[in-house]
């Protein structure tokens, strides 16, 4: 099908969305991440029965310790699609992209003068 | 257990801002199995500290540590490198773990990171309700093992106050009336001629009133 989506995106593959734990989602942002999409199975799909479902509230839950911290929660997203919605992934991964285009640049990247404390000490 | 869960990161950031280097100490114990202070609460808490006080300006050097028990010299102990090689302690224990390191540390600013709530046990997953309120003076064998100090909200020994409708509490409709269950838990027991005593009103001195409160074992003592 050669489908496009935008080359800016860094693929992270996991057993299954119920493998993500807040702490990911809180390090890639920490790390300077601009955005992290998690693509989830559909809803009832869960291979594991609820693992997306529990990533689902991990995320909701990150969401607004972004908000918590200063960030915007747009950055961190959930998706369900199943593997056989290539176009809609597609189209979400370039609606993502765009979302965070407008927010602008992970702040924490422009600052990381903590992280140089710690590599020190 | 002892249920607690944590203050928001801004109310965290307001009481920690004035230091450069901070512990996050979390606790290995109650405040584990409640998800508000373990060892992976610490590392988001830690993480998010870290994000606010780089947007903040000012980037806090955040040190995360668990140990086993906050509430006990031994495990404290544990702790001592990493407590001084910082300039303060954000305690992720309950109220009794922070006051045991700050007791143990007096040099050291040691704040609390969680809001403790209560005593009470999981009801089911993410849910925890309040089961004792530590009354000093334990009434449970009257009621048929339902505690109606913290399980009824006008904490009557005489009820039921004739405001439930079918099992719920007037005073609160999501919760269950305490004295629906005492009746229902002691017909079940074959105890039911228990709620023909009339019960005097409680001794309260036995709780907190009077000053914190202390026990001594004799026989435990060196």
């Amino acid at each position: 099908m050669r489908i496009q989506y935008p080359p800016n995106v860094h693929i992270i593959r996991t057993p299954c969305t119920g493998r993500l734990e807040t702490e990911y989602f809180m390090r890639a942002i920490e790390n300077g991440a601009d955005g992290v999409l998690i693509a989830g199975c559909l809803e009832g799909g869960c291979h594991f029965i609820e693992g997306n479902l529990c990533a689902k509230r991990r995320v909701n839950y990150t969401r607004e310790m972004l908000a918590e911290i200063g960030l915007e929660k747009e950055r961190l997203r959930m998706v369900n699609v199943s593997a056989a919605m290539a176009r809609p992934l597609a189209d979400i991964i370039i609606d993502m992209v765009e979302t965070v285009r407008k927010l602008g640049p992970n702040p924490l990247r422009q600052s990381d003068t903590s992280r140089k404390l710690e590599t020190v000490s | 257990m002892i249920v607690a869960q944590r203050k928001s990161i801004p109310a965290i950031m307001e009481i920690v801002k004035q230091h450069k280097k901070i512990l996050v100490l979390g606790c290995g114990t109650c405040v584990t199995v409640c998800l508000a202070g373990g060892e992976r609460e610490v590392s988001i808490i830690a993480s998010a500290l870290r994000m606010a006080s780089r947007l903040a300006g000012s980037p806090l050097h955040v040190e995360e540590l668990t140990i086993e028990r906050q509430c006990d010299n031994v495990f404290i102990e544990q702790a001592a490198d990493a407590i001084g090689r910082n300039d303060a302690v954000l305690s992720l224990g309950c109220g009794a773990g922070v006051q045991a390191i700050a007791e143990r540390y007096r040099e050291k600013p040691v704040y609390a990171g969680l809001d403790t709530a209560f005593i009470g046990i999981l009801e089911e997953r993410g849910v925890w309700a309040e089961k004792c309120a530590a009354c000093g003076a334990c009434v449970l064998s009257e009621y048929g093992g339902i505690c109606p100090i913290t399980r009824c909200a006008k904490r009557l020994l005489n009820g039921p106050c004739g405001g439930s409708r079918e099992d719920r509490c007037e005073v609160r409709p999501d919760r269950q009336c305490a004295w629906q269950l005492i009746y229902e838990r002691l017909r079940g027991i074959g105890q039911l001629d228990r709620l023909k005593k009339i019960m005097p009103p409680k001794n309260w001195n036995a709780s907190l009133d009077g000053g914190y409160r202390v026990i001594i074992r004799e026989d435990h003592r060196i």
